[in-house]
């Protein structure tokens, strides 16, 4: 026995773990199986933020990460409460978010029999996990716990589970948490390679016609800042995908917006017309890639933690693994070097003709047009303000319209999960409360996480909730009418209740804006409520987001 | 194309589970697949044979690579690697034509392992090819059935997939 451990239950350990990680809030929903693993942070200080559904405490934990950068927990039971984060597990893992999640499973000798809330979570997780432990030999806890916050963590950031069976979380061992971590077949890549940095810095300097398509990767590290300095000293524009809204200022004028199937003319047009393409921490998914299919005559320089990432989605010329921040650090050095600065001024100038976007159109009365609706949400929001944007139209109009001055832009980028943006409201608010924090949901996916209200409430988390009501599941509908000659069919959201009785039943402040005039007067009360706030905005039925 | 990989990992359980669960979601095909623990307990070393062109190979690699039991992965070369798979088959087999089947087996290299009155059980160790050609030799006398090892492999040579390199 090592003279420096203590005595104590793995549940108490398990507490003692997220403490020597710095863990001080967490999400979940208790059950029988983790019950142990509850009566201990019913004597610890650490903070339980209970959810009205597992997915959401996944979510949560994610919103709390992707502002701290840092791993986030959440906690669930076993069988059906585990079950239930699978959905939050994936989401997190497809945009690369570390997060640490916690499962109760049933007796360790029971496991297998089909026993009440049994559920293979490990197994069931698997493909959505970067690791994942089920713990068996009480003694490993401490050790189990530090590696999956490492491995969490570090290089292409992803979840991992720890499943604990509720014998093994009674059990008592000697626990001591481990300084350090060393798992031999886990060396995250880090510095870039070197010969790589000089062909990239080649590739630059013969580059007429540069672009750099900034990817969320950026946001670890100093990722973001280092993106924008290499831009501004060598002058080279920036578009963006999704994942990557905000680590550009967009009122920077080296910036020319969002790619992809969504979005920006200026981006998509310079995403075709660049002779040399800097991917910075962005796998290009598909919907980002649509911008530049058939494009083989250019050059990528491919920056990306994940090598994995490197190659599959599109051919890269210059081929760099490694962590953002390290290899930026690399290339700016280089840059210092330089003779001269770098300009691109013709090449701005060619994309700054397309910069030109149509003005939103005044509706009708009883409407708010949404593109207009987010320009004006954008101008009155403070500089620091999360904007967390759920999935369908609502996301696109969002996406599109939202400027982010030094704020950030969440969203379920890869898996494209509804019901995202109220609980990753509620988690990122609770990682930093001084942030303005609005969720940006449509009446279909609010109704799917409406119930998280509570939570905000029962917890004092003052996240504003933005529902744009068409009463359509308006993406899929216009898949619809696009593509099956406007069958409609499971689409229309009759039978929706009105969203600010349930509002008022929630007992928080709330508003319909139906108008311009009504909507800057909505923005204005939501943005100094000092509680949660709901804004219902009427949307023309059938607004498109492609025109 | 077919290729063959070894792969070091964690003698852990559900390291197996995971290697075939990557091939099963990410679509790559795998021919066969033969595990086994090293000379270090702690390490097993699972051969595999896929089917797929150069970008999926490099993904199957790479995806590997990101699990965290893996600790190794290579691709051996067709022209520098010994490969041998073994099989165990079982003819129907009368008393008379016993001199044939047991001849057959002596030009290639099997060994009867098993004998009763109307069948023999003959094990065989070789390249996946060689053990298709003894399959035919043997298919007019009846084959009651078939066990196969799938394919492990090393390098030749002084090379080695270890913990070491």
């Amino acid at each position: 026995m090592n003279l420096s451990s203590v005595h104590m239950t793995v549940a108490r350990a398990m507490t003692e773990c997220l403490k020597a990680e710095g863990i001080m809030d967490i999400f979940g929903y208790p059950g029988a199986a983790i019950c142990p693993f509850y009566d201990e942070l019913y004597r610890s200080d650490i903070r339980h933020i209970l959810v009205r559904h597992e997915v959401n405490a996944g979510h949560a934990a994610s919103g709390f990460a992707r502002i701290t950068g840092k791993p986030a927990v959440c906690v669930a039971t076993s069988g059906p409460g585990a079950l239930n984060l699978i959905t939050a597990i994936a989401t997190a893992y497809m945009d690369s978010v570390p997060m640490v999640i916690i499962t109760g499973q049933v007796d360790s000798e029971q496991i297998g029999r089909d026993v009440f809330q049994e559920a293979d979570i490990t197994g069931s997780a698997e493909p959505f996990v970067k690791h994942s432990y089920l713990l068996k030999r009480p003694q490993d806890t401490a050790d189990v716990f530090k590696k999956a916050f490492y491995i969490a963590g570090t290089g292409r950031r992803g979840p991992v589970l720890i499943d604990v069976p509720f014998d093994v979380q009674k059990a008592e061992i000697d626990f001591e948490y481990p300084e350090t971590v060393d798992i031999r077949s886990y060396r995250p890549s880090t510095k870039g390679n070197g010969y790589q940095i000089k062909r990239a810095i080649t590739a630059l300097k013969e580059a007429e016609k540069p672009l750099i398509c900034a990817g969320g990767g950026l946001f670890t590290g100093n990722g973001a800042r280092l993106m924008r300095e290499f831009a501004e000293k060598n002058d080279i524009p920036v578009v963006s995908t999704m994942m990557g809204l905000g680590a550009m200022p967009s009122d920077s004028p080296l910036y020319y917006g969002m790619i992809g199937m969504h979005g920006k003319k200026a981006a998509n047009i310079a995403v075709n017309s660049c002779d040399t393409l800097f991917l910075l921490g962005a796998r290009v998914g598909d919907r980002a890639m649509s911008a530049m299919e058939n494009r083989k005559d250019f050059t990528v320089v491919h920056i990306d933690i994940d090598p994995a990432e490197i190659g599959k989605n599109i051919e890269a010329n210059v081929p760099i693994v490694g962590d953002i921040t390290l290899v930026l650090e690399q290339l700016l050095e280089q840059v210092d070097g330089f003779d001269e600065p770098l300009t691109h001024t013709e090449w701005r100038a060619e994309l700054d003709k397309n910069r030109a976007e149509t003005e939103p159109k005044p509706e009708a009365d009883g409407y708010v047009n949404p593109k207009w609706f987010i320009q004006t949400l954008d101008k009155y929001l403070p500089e620091r303000s999360v904007v967390v944007a759920d999935v369908g139209q609502n996301q696109i109009w969002t996406a599109a319209n939202i400027s982010l001055k030094d704020g950030r832009f969440l969203t379920s980028g890869g898996m494209g999960t509804m019901g995202y943006s109220v609980p990753a409201a509620i988690g990122a608010k609770t990682a930093d409360p001084s942030l303005e924090v609005v969720a940006v949901c449509g009446d279909g996916s609010f109704q799917m996480e409406m119930n998280e209200i509570a939570t905000a409430i029962q917890h004092g988390i003052n996240i504003k909730i933005i529902v744009i009501r068409n009463r359509f599941l308006g993406m899929v509908r216009e898949v619809q009418e696009k593509a099956y000659d406007s069958r409609l069919i499971a689409v229309s959201l009759d039978g929706s209740p009105d969203f600010c009785k349930i509002a008022e039943a929630y007992g928080i402040p709330h508003m319909l804006a139906d108008s311009e005039k009504t909507a800057v007067e909505g923005i204005e009360k939501m943005i100094k409520s000092d509680k949660p706030f709901l804004l219902e905005v009427a949307v023309p039925e059938h607004e498109k987001t492609i025109l | 194309m077919k290729h063959t990989i070894s792969v070091l990992v964690e003698n852990h359980a559900g390291v197996l589970a995971r290697v075939a669960g990557l091939f099963a979601r990410r679509g790559f095909n795998i021919d066969s697949l033969a595990v086994g623990v090293t000379d270090d307990e702690n390490v097993s070393r699972i051969t595999i044979v896929a089917d797929g062109n150069k970008y999926t190979l490099e993904q199957i690699e790479k995806q590997l690579n990101k699990l965290i039991d893996v600790i190794k992965v290579k691709t051996l070369s067709p022209d520098s690697m010994v490969s041998r798979e073994l099989i165990l088959i079982k003819v129907s087999c009368t008393p008379k034509q016993r001199p044939e089947i047991i001849s057959i087996c002596e030009l290639s290299r099997g060994k009867i392992s098993d004998i009763s009155t109307n069948s023999v059980t003959i094990e065989i160790s070789d390249n996946a090819q060689n053990l298709n050609n003894f399959e035919e030799l043997l298919r007019p006398y009846g084959i009651k059935e078939i066990v196969r090892t799938g394919t492990i492999a090393l390098q030749k040579g002084e090379q080695a997939v270890s913990l070491k390199g």
